[in-house]
This record gives structure tokens, sequence and C-alpha cells, in this order.
């Protein structure tokens, strides 16, 4: 497989802020790439240090395996859509979508051409001659992913397109441009801090903390197969629970041993967290032959449309809380009463051990 | 969405690098633009500091030029003369516009704008009206002479009745804006506690309005020290600093005390200049974004004060300046009150006749097309530019310095560098040209801040869309920028205009034969004893400006429901 991008040990500083530490990263020809992180991680940074906007202070950038590290913007080849879309307020809609077709000089009659197959692409046909502010957020948006369309570009960044819109139309959207890019195969990187979106919409996912790259993976590897404790803490709910390591795949849990299934890294005695999903979290009528069972006091139980959350304190380790979540839709859900004990189990292939 | 986007081949052909031209004209822009501003700023201030340490042949002496002064007694006098009128006006004049700002921003007066305009028209006048309106009231031939009580209006209380008509609308404006950045929460706060109206004025108003006060002390402060046209006008032998350059540098060419008294003129200048800044970085924090805009309950006392205040104080400022133009208009003052157009035949006053007036008309005119020129483009490298930091920071440093530089001392330097015989560009000394580049300079911080603000109001990222389309800057500036700033383009040409149009003290250094202006003219005649003429002009002068604003308001209006139907929905 090819890289249609890769970045190489770059590096980006704001005054004493370190922005980006040797990020490193390789994006296939056709890929729909996100950048997930909380504000501040990094992800927008590494975006325009792609884009060219904010040049890095070490490290190299190929785009289409040219060294673009030292070109300006217009010398590499991408479009961008950007939070606040960065409509012209003063052009129309099609004078928008054509504003850096004019520029190349072509025939007037190939540019009209050229925005009235991106308008109908974004499914806008009828909006032409309208003026930016006379469009709804959701259209706003559509014109700016058009007007980054015009030119063709081999790279399409997306900085956080759909966090100004509200929720049930950055649904909508969210599907049109998974569908769109699945189209036109345009390799694409989008910037986000919606771990829903990018889940929903990415390839692979660049999970960002701190200026450096935690993990990198498909959604279905982040999320269940979290490389470190930020990563699964960041992406869905996980419990963490303190252990100790007992043997290379065994930690103990209060007086509870727990069977990992597989080796967990840590050297017997040292501290770790355990950690496990939610919903991995089985919940049984009565105690049989499951793995790692336990019994647990039901703390809380809080109702959540899809499905119920109980809080609950196993037994055998005080102090400890792990949080269930269970379908509504299953008909004989235990009774889960505050103050009253149940068992439970946790799959063994469903555990993570991360360090202290 | 539809099926397909097909690649159209000739479209996706790609230019050559656009960057490297880009880049080029960038730099060269940001070099320009910065050069003009060492030329026409930084290097006849710097001549004008190193004047003042010279003598009159160019030796280098010291601090001696400075120790001559202090140890002349008629020069110390006129110090002192300065300050106190300078201080006395100011605390005249910021109780009346703290009153008048009091009333506009916190009560329910009725007829608000026609209040604020009239508050506002002292500064279509040059500053000379004001003192020439007070010498037909209570001059040698005054209307009212007797009220003054046998004391002469020629002197001190001349300039300081002068001065407070004409300072009054740059107080107003200041702390009317800092009385309009209220926040209502901050009131609904105190009258849940039960908080008397007294004990909130002072635990709430004055504390929000505190900054705007001081600001506008020393901008008063610093308008009275360095005006020249008041006292000329009605000082009478009343010496005061800004005539004293005059006498110094015109009358006795002693170029270096001129400089010297320029330099002293600075001092408070600056120092307003600094407060406003540290003021300014505080007032930000005042008012955060959630705050809810401040709506004047009914208090029908409070009304009705305001009313009685707005209305008998607007009625004095109307009055100053209709006694102005009726004088002009009257036959031969105060024997025959016969209205007729013969203080208008300018000829028979000043040998120049009406050609001051066309002059002055094509100085603003160019300093306004000039100016917005350079204003705009710096500005927008200043705000929009990447990269060439040095450049941009050298930029904007000397936009903002000219607030500092009173336009008696701007006029010194001025002389000094391009009067200097070393001096290439010293074949413009005297022209109209120069005349306008001095007004743009003069002017320049207010018009940069213009445009800056609008300029800030556009999204930052249109410039990193425009470059990934891979469309140069000026392109998007000129289809994009320029068009979305046309209302604060606007508004800077007309300031310029104006203010070119309306000032005496930095071209009183700098005209010659061929380049007399209107202003310099009513000096002129108020001189030469025709005083009803210097009226004359000073009528026309505001009747000008005031149109050319009238006009702006009107093309602003048009400019928004026509040229800008974008704007709306």
């Amino acid at each position: 497989m090819t890289h249609h991008l890769s970045v190489r040990n770059v590096g980006k500083r704001f005054g004493a802020f370190t922005a980006l530490k040797d990020v490193s990263l390789d994006v296939a020809a056709g890929e729909f790439v996100c950048f997930l992180g909380p504000s501040g991680c990094g992800k927008t940074t590494l975006l325009r240090a792609i884009a060219g906007l904010d040049r890095q202070d070490e490290g190299k950038i190929f785009i289409g395996g040219r060294d673009v590290s030292n070109l300006p913007p217009a010398a590499r080849d991408f479009g961008i859509v950007f939070q606040s879309y960065a409509l012209f307020p003063n052009l129309t809609v099609a004078q928008n979508i054509g504003f850096g077709l004019v520029n190349r000089k072509s025939d007037p009659a190939a540019v009209r051409r050229r925005v009235t197959e991106l308008l109908e692409t974004i499914g806008l046909p009828e909006q032409a001659a309208k003026y930016p502010v006379q469009l709804s957020g959701g259209q706003q948006q559509r014109v700016a992913l058009a007007r980054a369309l015009a030119t063709s570009p081999s790279l399409l960044l997306l900085d956080e397109p759909l966090s100004a819109l509200d929720a049930r139309v950055r649904l909508r959207l969210r599907d049109e441009l998974k569908a769109l890019q699945r189209r036109l195969g345009i390799t694409t990187i989008m910037v986000t801090h919606d771990q829903d979106e990018a889940l929903g919409l990415a390839d692979r996912m660049v999970v960002m903390n701190q200026g450096v790259i935690e993990q990198v993976g498909s959604p279905r590897e982040i999320y269940g197969e979290p490389g470190t404790a930020f990563v699964a803490d960041f992406v869905g709910t996980m419990n963490f629970v303190p252990c100790t390591a007992s043997s290379a795949d065994r930690v103990r849990v209060g007086s509870i041993e727990i069977d990992c299934g597989r080796p967990h890294g840590l050297a017997a005695g040292n501290a770790g967290r355990l950690g496990i999903r939610p919903e991995a979290v089985r919940v049984h009528t009565h105690l049989n032959g499951f793995g790692n069972s336990l019994m647990a006091r039901v703390d809380e139980v809080g109702f959540h449309g899809g499905f119920v959350r109980a809080s609950l304190s196993p037994l055998a380790a005080p102090g400890a809380r792990i949080a269930a979540d269970l379908s509504t839709g299953i008909t004989d859900l235990p009774g889960l009463a505050p103050g009253t004990d149940v068992p439970i189990s946790l799959p063994p292939e469903r555990l993570r051990v991360f360090h202290a | 969405m539809a099926a397909t986007l097909p690649v159209d081949d000739d479209l996706t052909a790609s230019p050559p690098d656009p960057g490297s031209l880009e880049r080029s004209v960038f730099a060269v822009g940001v070099a320009a633009v910065a050069l003009v501003l060492v030329l026409i700023i930084a290097l006849p201030l710097g001549t004008l500091l190193a004047k003042s340490f010279t003598d009159t042949d160019g030796a280098f002496v010291g601090l001696a030029n400075y120790q001559r002064y202090f140890s002349t007694p008629a020069l110390v006098q006129s110090l002192w003369n300065s300050v106190w009128v300078s201080a006395l006006t100011t605390a005249i004049v910021i109780p009346l516009a703290f009153g008048y700002a009091y009333a506009i921003t916190r009560t329910r007066l009725p007829l608000k704008p026609l209040f604020m305009a009239v508050a506002l028209l002292p500064l279509f006048t040059p500053s000379l009206l004001s003192a020439i309106s007070f010498i037909y009231i209570f001059g040698n031939q005054g209307i009212l002479k007797g009220w003054l009580f046998g004391a002469t209006v020629y002197g001190p209380i001349g300039i300081v009745l002068a001065q407070v008509f004409y300072c009054f609308p740059h107080a107003f404006l200041i702390i009317a804006t800092a009385l309009g950045l209220a926040d209502q929460r901050l009131y609904d706060a105190a009258q849940a506690m039960g908080t008397s109206r007294w004990r909130t004025f002072t635990a709430v108003t004055l504390p929000g309005a505190k900054y705007g006060l001081i600001s506008a002390s020393f901008v008063v402060f610093t308008l009275v020290i360095t005006d020249f046209g008041i006292p000329k006008v009605i000082g009478g032998q009343f010496a005061v600093l800004a005539t004293d350059a005059y006498k110094q540098v015109v009358g006795q060419q002693n170029f270096p005390m001129g400089a010297v008294v320029g330099f002293i003129l600075l001092i408070p200048a600056v120092l307003a200049f600094v407060t406003d800044r540290v003021i300014q970085r505080r007032q930000v924090a005042l008012l955060s974004a959630r705050a809810v805009p401040l709506v004047p309950g009914r208090n029908p006392l409070a009304d009705g004060l305001a009313m009685a205040f707005c209305a008998s104080f607007g009625l004095l400022l109307v009055g100053v300046l209709a006694v102005a133009v009726w004088a002009s208009f009257v036959t031969y003052w105060p024997y025959n009150l016969t209205l007729s157009l013969k203080n208008y035949g300018f000829a028979e006053f000043d040998a120049a006749g009406w050609q001051p007036y066309r002059n002055s008309l094509l100085m603003a005119a160019m300093a306004s097309v000039i100016g917005t020129v350079i204003v705009f483009v710096g500005a927008y490298f200043v705000e929009k530019g990447r990269g060439l930091a040095a450049g941009r920071g050298l930029i904007q440093l000397l936009a903002m310095l000219p607030m500092a530089v009173p336009g008696l001392v701007l006029g010194l330097a001025y002389v000094f560098f391009f009067n200097a015989p070393w001096n290439p560009l010293g074949l413009l000394y005297t022209t109209l040209l120069l005349l306008s580049i001095n007004c743009v300079a003069h002017f320049y911080t207010v018009a940069h801040i213009t445009g800056l603000t609008a300029l800030k109001q556009i999204d930052p990222e249109f410039e990193s869309v425009s470059q990934s389309l891979k469309v140069p800057f000026w392109r998007t500036m000129g289809r994009v920028t320029v068009p979305i700033c046309m209302p604060a383009i606007l508004d800077i040409a007309v300031y310029l205009f104006v203010n070119a149009l309306t000032t005496v003290s930095a071209v009183v250094f700098l005209y010659g034969a061929q380049s007399k202006l209107a202003a310099i003219s009513i000096v002129h005649m108020d001189e030469a004893g025709a005083t009803a003429s210097a009226a004359a002009m000073a009528t026309v002068v505001f009747a000008t400006a005031l149109g050319v604003k009238l006009l702006h308001l009107a093309a602003s209006k048009w400019v928004f429901g026509r040229l800008q139907a974008w704007r709306q929905r």
C-alpha cells in the first residue's frame, strides 16, 4: 500500500508550550483518518502543519511522495474545511465554490460547468445565487466542502467541520460526508474531539494527548484494545479497578484472584489497574461456573433509555467500583434493587491491565 | 448527494508554484509600508529629538538648550501658564462631559440622537472658531461684554472658555463609551440587595467609568496644552507653550529652542498615551462576553434633570457656534447688524482670496485618498499577514506612535526634517503634498485602529482557505476583504478628510505662499483685524466638514443597503 501522506518526527512549540512532540504517521491513499483528542492535545496543530498554515519546528512532511516540509500552503495539494466554514460572505454560493478555479485562468464556461457539477454533488443545485448568510448551517458546511473539493485536491483536511451544527444535522452530514469520501476516494484527515464522530467515520483513528500520538488503529481496535489508560478512558467508558499482579496472566483485586486470559506485562507484585468496559460486565441471576465470578452490592441504578447502568461494589474488594451496562431489551433482568447483592463475572477476553 | 465527481483535467493541471511570487509581493508590500512610515513618522521625530540637543549651527550641546530654557523666566512663565490653563479646562470639561454622557447612556432622555449630534458638532469646526465666537460674545465689541465685570476675555478666560467648547466632544466620546460598557446584572444584583441609588452610583457606576474618566482627563489636558489656534486668536498677551514654539521657530528661526518646547509638549501627550494603553488593557477585563447590556429604567427625576442639563448645555454649544456663523454674515459688527455676504469676499482681506479654501479641499482630499490606502494596506499586513514579524511589528509600532504626538510637535518635526539641507525630500517642503502627508501622519493612529478593528472581525481562516485554493492574497483582499471592510474604509477616508480640513496646529509650520490653507487664512485674517472674515472662513470650513460627514452618513446607508445586499438574510 502506498502512503499518500507521511509525517516524520514532527515537533512544534509555542513559546514554552510543546504542542507536538516527535509525531510520525503514515496515511494510505484513499484512507479516512480522524485525529481525536481533548482540546490542546495538538490535533489541530498537526493538521495545520500538514497544511503548511503553521510550519512545524522540526521534522518532515511528505504529500504524494513529495517533500513539502518547507513549501507554503499554496504549493501543497489539499483542500480544507474549517469549523467556521470561512465562506466569503460577500460572494454567492457559486462564486465561493468557483473561487479557487477562476484564478487558474481557465475558460469561464469550464468553471461554470465545474461549479454546477459540485453543486449537484453536494445536493444544493438550486442555491447557486444565494449568499452564505441565507443558508442554513448544514448547507453552509456543504458549500465549504464543495469549495475545498473544487480544485480536485489529492488530500482533504477537515478541522472540526461538524461541531458547529446541531446534533440532528450533524448525524445526517456525518453519513453524507462518509458516503462522499468513499465515492471520491479522496484521502481525508478530520480533526475532532467527538469520539462518536471518529468511531463512526474513520478507517483509522489517531488518538492524541499532550502533543504525542497515544495510539493509532481502526475504531474497533481503539475501542476494544486500548493501548493506554488514556485511550481507554477517552474513548468510551472504562472501569478502572486497582489491582496487583500475582502471576504473568493473573492479578489480584482485593481478596479475589482474576484470570486475564493472557500475559498482562506487569511483574508479579507490581500494582496496576484492571480495565473493563461497562457493557462487558456480566450480571447473573445466580452463581454458577463462569470465570472470574464474584459477588457485588448494587449501590445505584441509573436509567439511560436503551440501557441501565448499575454501580456495583465487589464485596471482596472494598473501595473498588464497577459500572455495568445492561440492555433494557433483555427481559429477564436480574433483580437490580439498590442494596441487594448480585453475582457478576468479568470475561477474561474483555479485560485489559494498565500500569498504575 | 449525486453520483460521481469526475475530475476535470484542464482545471486540475497544477500551476507553477504560486507561493514564491506571492511571498515576494508580500515582502515588498510590508517593506514599502514600513519605509513610508519611517519616512513620515520616525525620521521627523528623530530629527526633532536630535535638534533639541544641538545649537543653531548643528553642534552637539547636550542639555544646554534645556538649561537655557529653564533659566529664561519668560519661557518658564508660559510653561506654568500652559499647565494651569490646561488643568482648569480639564476640571471644567470632565464633569460637564460626564453629566452629558451619563444623561445619554444611563437615563431615558428623549431625542438621544439629536443630543449626540449636538455634542459632536465642535469636532467639525477648526478650533479657532470657538475662539472667534467668544471674541464676539465677550470681546471689546462683544454682545455680553458686561458679564465679565471688566475682566478681559483676551487671555486665560477666553482660552479656557474656547477650549471647553473645543474639547467637550473628545471627553464626551470617551466617557460615553466607558459608561456604555455597563453590565445590567451588576445593577440587578445591587437592587436585589436593597442598595441605595447613591451607593450603587459610587460602588458600581463610578468604578466602571473610572478608566474612561482618567483617560478623558489626559486627552483633554493634552489637547489644551498643545493647541495653537485658540491661544493665538484669543490669548492676547498671555503666553503659552504652543505660541512660544511658534514664535521661536517662525519668528526667531531659533530651531533648537523650538525643539525643546516641542519636547516639553510631548511629555503630557506621551503620559496620556501610556495611561490609555494601560487602561484599555484593564477595561477589556471589566466587561465579559456574557455581560448583559444595561437598559436604563424609568426614573422621572433623573430623566427630567438629564433633559434640563442636556438641553441647556446643548443650547450653549449650538449658541457659541451660531454666534460665529451669524457674525460672519453681519455687515459691520456691532454698528450695522444687517446681514450680507460682504465678509465672504475674502480677496478684500487676504490677497489669496478663496484660494486657501480650494487648497484645503485639495489637501484634505489627497490626505484622505493617500492616507486611506496606506492605512488600510498597513492594517491588513499587520492583522492578516503571516511571517515577517519584524516588519509587521514595526508597522504596528509606528502606526500607534502618532497618537502620542501632538500636531504642533509633528509640525515642528516636519520643519526640521523636510527643511534640512541634506534631505533630498526637501523639495516637498511647503507643497500641498507634504501638508497632506503630514495630516496622514498626524491622524494615522485612529485611522489605523479603525482598520484593524474591522479586519479583526473577519474570519482569520479566509487567508488559510485562499492559500489552500492557491489564490494569491491580493485577490482575496480585493474580492473579499476590501468589500467587507467598505464601511470602515469610508470611515477612515472621512475621518482623515474632516481632520485635514480643520487642523491648524501641524500645518501652520509647513505651508508656503502657494499652499496656504483655509485654517491658516483664518489666523491671518484674524491677526489683520478682519475677524468677521476669519469667522466667515471658519464657517465655510465648518459647513464643508459637516456636509462631508452628512454625505458620508447617506453614502453608508446606500453602501449597506445596495452594494452589500449579502448582509441581509
